[in-house]
């Protein structure tokens, strides 16, 4: 059983990655000259609007924490509008916590801002997607003793490492290589984005190899 | 662990660091000072005369050779890049390419010569154009008169140049318009700044040198090309880049001897050389190693050129050509002239005679700079001054009487040869060895010396790290590893110096401190390890407490891991130059990452969530506590001070795009009337904002109600220091638009007022220091005496009745009360604030420093400091939350990340005060605020730059011991939940936590070694960030940016050290002083109820005589001169007490309980007697 569901855990976070390298390489056949550095905002877009697409597909199909039973067309509806509004209010709350950190306030406030909607795609949407709009259930989640199976457990992964990788990301600005990819918030989306392929990754390998020390409560 | 050791402990670890330093300053900097005198023409240093040789009028000391001098300086040309080697048939890209220098030099031998030309260290380009100019060892930091500018104070060639009515021009690299403003005829400087761009200097200069040559409009043309040396940063030499860019030099310099007259000098020469990969700044032969190129169109040389080319220091250059141009050497000047381009009238007689007078000349000025230079500081050694002294006054007298003698023609041709090649050789020797002791002193680094203050630094931080962890050992621990290693380190000091002394040597105080620094380092760490052992053994004794003390530590390990990260990524951050010039927006990124992993980790582990019931549990759900969002709200505000604080920022001029924040410039700069006026109230504003909460926060524990001298100071003191202030800032940011009239009245405002608040806050600071007890204690047992005191005035019963009436009803009022509040026949003794004397004490004297910084820094800034107060306050409470919701038992030591963050907040702050570790950006402002452009000594400008430059350095080191006490003093909120329920046992429990800093005097063995362990982790820290520093700079001396980045950093960090150890230790001795006063404050309390305390042992048949701690419940009248001052009645006056002393069983109940559970047992046991 659960060897079978660690399965379909790598499955879908190798999809993930997968699409993550598709995002970089397809458009540039549709679009003129574009590159993942030269046109950075328009990578941004799409690799967000991507993989939340393919999460929303994913934890559509794979169903790793079955809804509540009572779910009528009502109750969908406002649990999905739940969801946008909170998946606009973290992608707000993100682009605060990056000014706060020292981006720039007025200057560049698109590229802040996308920034912010990519960090909101690998955390909070994923959260949505396992989670529901329930921030008691995230804020359990996110502790020691938390996780109640192995999507829980990846999702604390590519959560961490993503952010990990953001905050890595800011330490080669300052560096004066002249590099493109020194350029705000290049550095830093990509190391969201390598984080979150990292954690994606390390996510099935370390439940793998923890697998006899993770006992999860049942509910 | 008594208060004196804690201090000399903490003297002494700060001693040590202070060695480090020292020793790897005079390793690393080399200092000099310049001196204001010039030469003139006027100057008596003209040699005697020989007899087919006087001066021509109107040139000075020699006669003028050259009327014109082109000095083309190629930055960083190697002297490998100029040597051209026919037999090399595949040269390297940097080799063979100025091949027009050796087909002039072998064409025309007599026109032209090839030397090599070697540069002193420090080897980066301002240095060197110093060099170049002065004549003297510039070195890294030339104590001047004006720190202010780079500009050059010193007697120069271009000064005398000037002086002396010709026309300088300059075209090529702008650091020369720094170096030399207003000195030049005309000029085109291009930015250097920028490393990677090859061409736009050398460009620049190629468009305007031709037209300029060809115009004739100058006497001295200098060309500062910079390709080759941006080439070499950004390829390094063996590139292709290089080739072209010496075949262009190749093809400028064909060009323009073409353009030369009859009458002009070329000179060619390149500032420095570079390494292999194309750095320079030290002192390895590759960077030294440049190149000069001498050519003229008449002949030059009086013989033809040597095999091997010369080499020549790069000093010599200058009294060459000020001579040659017939222009007196430059006062400061230390090198020799090049003798051989005086040749004289051809034959060799003639030349010898003329090079001995140039030599005359040389060697008079360069002895008259020895001596003027030996007056001013005591560097140079003196038994070497001497003996060149005697050198020089030999060889001059010879010199004359051999010219006396040529008159009387006694001399035969061979033996006045000879004579006269001996003379020449006696002055060269004089100026070699001139030099020599020169350069021994100013120019050269001390490898041992860097290594040894290094290790010493890195000594006294391991040291700091284990004594801080030992903290709880016992006493004789402290006896034992402060005394010996104190006495070792006498015993070495004086040993030292009775050495020195018998052998008549200098006594060098910072080589005796720092071994002696070493010798009790040692003395220490080997009588920590004698210990070590015996706890080894104790452990190994009990092996099960060892695994557990095994596992604990591993997990104290782990918690440490994030703290000591992020004291690593900082650390780290020194060692590149681009973060050192973004340290303004590292330090704050760093805090925020610290606090936001602090909660995370809190989140992490469950404390920030609600303890999970059985329901919750079942649905998986947990919620945030209230304190939780608390320490959220906190960590917000906290983020936005971290990113307001960014907007205080000066610029670098690394950073061309940044703009300099507007709160920096001075009120007075601002043209805009209504914004002048906005901000000036503003600023006004959050001075008043600042002692309002100050004041608040005073009455809110309780310590604005006693009658003291200091609460008076307080109450009174502020408000006036604030309008001194604020009449300052208007005076001073109206200055220069007052009307004619005013403007002496404004003169005497402008240093009035500043002086004014000098006097109000040493008297402040003096207060506190007499009396830092900021206690009401009311005393209620006294209720004999007269109720009504006698009406002295004028005898009528109406006012009678109205002096009697309040006072009968006043004390009414008091004994109901008091026998409301506790029963019967009770004594106590109100003591309102005793909770928070420590912290108010700090409070109010930070406060004092605060005003005092803020009136040395411009008016706008002001904001930075409140933001400053509000994130310190922040930080404080977010860590005493943190440790709450963490439910750290530990409460007498302050965890590693609190100290971090701390520190991280002063070197934030030290940035968002508009400081920058450059000198440029110095505030020098302060040192004339409330004087009048005069200082009669050095002393105090350089006490009010420096308060100015490290104020957040200051204040945060001084308020470093509320990091201890902020977490009693916040203790009270907890009990506030519990106050509905009435039952003795919650009672109990909530006195209990009411004894907030006083629960630090119940074991005050604890709270010593608790000083002593936060000054030691402060001190760590601290040392760490230093030793990162230093070893930055030791490693990175080679590198293009140590002067520009690394050796200012340093020199900050360091000062910024000293600073902060100093008011640490300031800090804990208030804290100290503080306690002292509390215990004669408590022995008073008792000496007063003598006679009810004999009846206390009666009863009890005990002498403890220790005071019962009580808190007042009921609501009481803030008291402040006996005047109800605050209309409140309902509002809770934290951390004040009632003493009780008296006897009956039931008054104890709310007393300590240990106490109390022995009392009871006693009472029973006399209870079982009977």
């Amino acid at each position: 059983m659960k060897e079978a569901e660690i399965k379909r855990l790598l499955a879908a976070n190798l999809l993930c990655v997968f699409s993550i390298i598709l995002t970089t390489t397809v458009p540039a056949f549709f679009l003129d000259s574009f590159s993942v550095l030269g046109t950075h905002l328009t990578w941004l877009c799409i690799c967000s609007v991507s993989i939340s697409a393919l999460n929303i597909v994913l934890c559509l199909v794979l169903k790793p924490n079955p809804s509540p039973k009572r779910s009528s067309f009502a109750h969908k509806i406002s649990r999905f509008l739940k969801c946008c509004i909170y998946f606009f209010m973290s992608c707000i709350l993100f682009h605060v916590i990056i000014v706060l950190y020292g981006a720039p306030l007025i200057e560049s406030v698109t590229e802040t801002f996308l920034f912010a909607v990519l960090l909101s795609t690998f955390t909070t949407l994923h959260c949505l997607c396992m989670l529901g709009p329930n921030i008691q259930a995230w804020i359990r989640v996110f502790s020691k003793n938390g996780a109640m199976s192995i999507w829980d457990n990846s999702l604390q992964i590519t959560t961490m490492c993503s952010i990990l990788g953001a905050w890595f990301g800011a330490f080669p600005i300052p560096l004066d290589w002249d590099r493109p990819w020194q350029v705000w918030p290049i550095s830093c989306s990509l190391g969201a984005t390598f984080g979150y392929m990292a954690g994606l990754i390390i996510a099935p390998l370390w439940i793998h190899w923890n697998q006899k020390q993770l006992t999860y409560k049942s509910r | 662990m008594q208060r004196w050791p804690v201090l000399l402990f903490l003297a002494w670890v700060c001693f040590l660091f202070f060695a480090g330093i020292g020793l790897f300053m005079s390793g690393f900097l080399l200092t000099r000072i310049e001196l204001a005198h010039s030469s003139s023409c006027s100057d008596p240093l003209t040699p005697p005369p020989w007899d087919r040789q006087s001066l021509p009028p109107g040139s000075c000391w020699m006669p003028q050779r050259f009327s014109k001098a082109v000095l083309v300086i190629i930055d960083a040309l190697r002297f490998e890049f100029a040597w051209f080697n026919p037999a090399n048939v595949s040269p390297l890209p940097y080799e063979n390419k100025l091949s027009f220098l050796h087909h002039l030099a072998t064409s025309q031998p007599r026109h032209a010569r090839l030397y090599r030309f070697r540069a002193d260290p420090p080897t980066a380009t301002m240095q060197r154009i110093k060099g170049l100019t002065t004549g003297s060892l510039p070195t890294f930091i030339d104590v001047g008169s004006n720190f202010a500018t780079y500009a050059i104070q010193e007697d120069n060639l271009l000064a005398q140049l000037v002086q002396n009515g010709r026309k300088v021009v300059f075209m090529g690299d702008d650091t020369w318009e720094g170096l030399f403003p207003k000195k030049f005829f005309r000029s085109y400087f291009f930015p250097s700044f920028n490393v990677k761009d090859l061409h736009t200097v050398d460009d620049g200069i190629l468009q305007h040198l031709y037209p300029t040559v060809d115009g004739g409009e100058w006497d001295l043309l200098i060309a500062h090309f910079l390709g080759v040396d941006h080439c070499g940063h950004k390829h390094g030499p063996v590139h292709p880049e290089m080739a072209k860019k010496l075949t262009q030099m190749n093809e400028m310099l064909r060009s323009l001897v073409d353009h030369l007259g009859n009458d002009t000098l070329l000179l060619v020469a390149g500032d420095h050389g570079m390494t292999e990969t194309g750095d320079h700044g030290g002192d390895s032969e590759k960077e030294v190693n440049a190149a000069l190129f001498v050519y003229s169109k008449t002949p030059l040389f009086g013989t033809g050129p040597p095999e091997e080319p010369e080499a020549v220091p790069q000093v010599n250059l200058v009294p060459t050509v000020a001579l040659l141009l017939g222009v007196p050497i430059p006062y400061s000047n230390i090198g020799e002239v090049m003798a051989e381009l005086f040749p004289g009238d051809g034959d060799a007689l003639s030349a010898a005679l003329q090079q001995l007078s140039v030599y005359h000349v040389n060697a008079k000025q360069v002895d008259r700079f020895l001596h003027s230079y030996s007056l001013v500081a005591q560097d140079l050694p003196a038994e070497q001054l001497q003996h060149l002294q005697e050198i020089f006054s030999t060889a001059v007298e010879e010199h004359v009487q051999l010219l006396a003698q040529m008159q009387e023609a006694v001399l035969v041709f061979p033996e006045l040869e000879s004579r006269l090649g001996n003379l020449i050789s006696r002055f060269q020797l004089y100026l070699r060895e001139a030099r020599a002791v020169c350069t021994q002193t100013w120019a050269r680094f001390h490898p041992l010396r860097m290594v040894a203050g290094c290790t010493l630094i890195a000594a006294s931080c391991l040291l700091c790290y284990v004594t801080s962890e030992l903290a709880t050992a016992s006493d004789s621990f402290y006896r034992s590893c402060l005394l010996y290693p104190l006495l070792w380190g006498l015993v070495v000091a004086v040993l030292l110096g009775l050495a020195c002394t018998f052998i008549q040597e200098g006594l060098d105080l910072l080589l005796v401190s720092s071994w002696a620094a070493a010798v009790s380092q040692v003395a220490f760490f080997w009588r920590w390890w004698g210990r070590q052992p015996k706890r080894a053994r104790v452990a190994s004794s009990q092996p099960p407490l060892a695994a557990i003390g095994l596992r604990q530590r591993l997990r104290a390990w782990l918690g440490l891991a994030f703290p000591m990260g992020i004291l690593l990524f900082r650390c780290g951050a020194m060692f590149s130059d681009s973060f050192v010039v973004a340290e303004a927006r590292v330090a704050p990124f760093l805090l925020a990452s610290l606090v936001v992993l602090l909660v995370g980790k809190l989140h992490w582990d469950g404390r920030l969530t609600v303890p999970e019931g059985p329901k919750q549990q079942l649905l998986g759900f947990s919620s945030y506590r209230k304190e939780s969002w608390y320490l959220l709200y906190l960590v917000a505000v906290l983020l936005v001070c971290l990113r307001l604080s960014i907007f205080f920022h000066q610029c670098r001029e690394e950073i061309p795009q940044c703009r300099p924040s507007l709160f920096i410039a001075p009120l007075a700069s601002l043209r805009n009337t209504r914004a002048k006026n906005l901000f000036y109230l503003l600023c006004v504003a959050s001075l008043v904002g600042l002692v309002f909460v100050v004041r608040c926060w005073l009455r809110h524990y309780g310590n604005l109600n006693s009658s003291d001298p200091l609460v008076l100071f307080v109450r009174w003191g502020f408000p006036l220091v604030v309008i001194c202030i604020a009449c300052y800032w208007a005076v001073a940011s109206s200055a220069e638009d007052s009307l004619g009239k005013l403007q002496e009245l404004v003169q005497v405002a402008l240093v009035a007022f500043p002086w004014a608040v000098y006097g109000l806050v040493s008297v402040g600071l003096l207060l506190l220091l007499c009396n830092p007890m900021t206690v009401f204690a009311k005393d209620t047992r006294e209720s004999a005496g007269p109720i009504v005191t006698p009406y002295l005035g004028v005898p009528s019963s109406e006012v009678d009745f109205l002096h009697v009436i309040p006072q009968i009803y006043r004390r009414m009022q008091e004994s109901l009360k008091s026998r409301l509040e506790r029963g019967s026949c009770k004594a106590t003794v109100a003591a309102y604030g005793l909770g928070s004397v420590y912290s108010a004490a700090l409070v109010i004297a930070l406060t004092l420093l605060g005003f005092l910084l803020l009136l040395l820094h411009s008016e706008r800034l002001s904001l930075a400091f409140l933001l400053l107060f509000l994130e310190a306050f922040v930080l404080l409470h977010i860590h005493t939350r943190a440790r709450s919701l963490a439910g750290d038992a530990e409460p007498f030591s302050v965890p590693w990340h609190a100290v971090i963050s701390w520190l991280l907040a002063a070197s934030q702050f030290f940035y968002s005060t508009g400081h920058q570790p450059i000198f440029p950006a110095i505030h020098w402002n302060a040192a004339f605020v409330g004087f009048h452009l005069d200082h009669s000594t050095n002393l105090l400008p350089a006490v009010l730059v420096g308060a100015n430059t490290f104020a957040s350095h200051i204040l945060f080191a001084v308020s470093c011991p509320l990091l201890l006490l902020w977490p009693f003093v916040c203790e009270t909120p907890s009990s506030q939940r519990r106050k509905p329920k009435k039952d003795a046992q919650e009672e109990l429990q909530e006195e209990e936590e009411h004894m907030m800093e006083m629960r630090l005097r119940e074991s005050p063995e604890r709270f010593s070694a608790a000083l002593l362990q936060l000054g030691l982790k402060y001190l760590f820290i601290l040392g760490m960030q230093l030793l990162a520093c230093v070893c930055a700079t030791m490693i990175l001396r080679r590198h293009l940016m140590v002067w520009k980045v690394f050796a200012p950093k340093f020199l900050f960090e360091a000062l910024g050290f000293v600073v902060s150890s100093i008011c640490l230790l300031l800090g804990i001795s208030l804290v100290m002083r503080v306690d002292c006063a509390v215990s004669t404050w408590f022995s008073q309390l008792q000496l007063r109820s003598e006679p009810r305390l004999k009846s206390c042992r009666l009863l009890w048949g005990t002498s403890d005589t220790s005071f019962c701690l009580l808190m007042l419940k009921s609501p009481l009248q803030k008291h402040g001169n006996l005047v109800p001052s605050v209309p409140s009645w309902g509002s809770r006056v934290a951390g004040s007490y009632v003493m009780e002393k008296s006897g009956s069983p039931a008054s104890i109940t709310g007393s300590d309980p240990r106490f109390l559970l022995r009392q009871k047992f006693e009472v029973r046991l006399k209870k079982n007697k009977i």
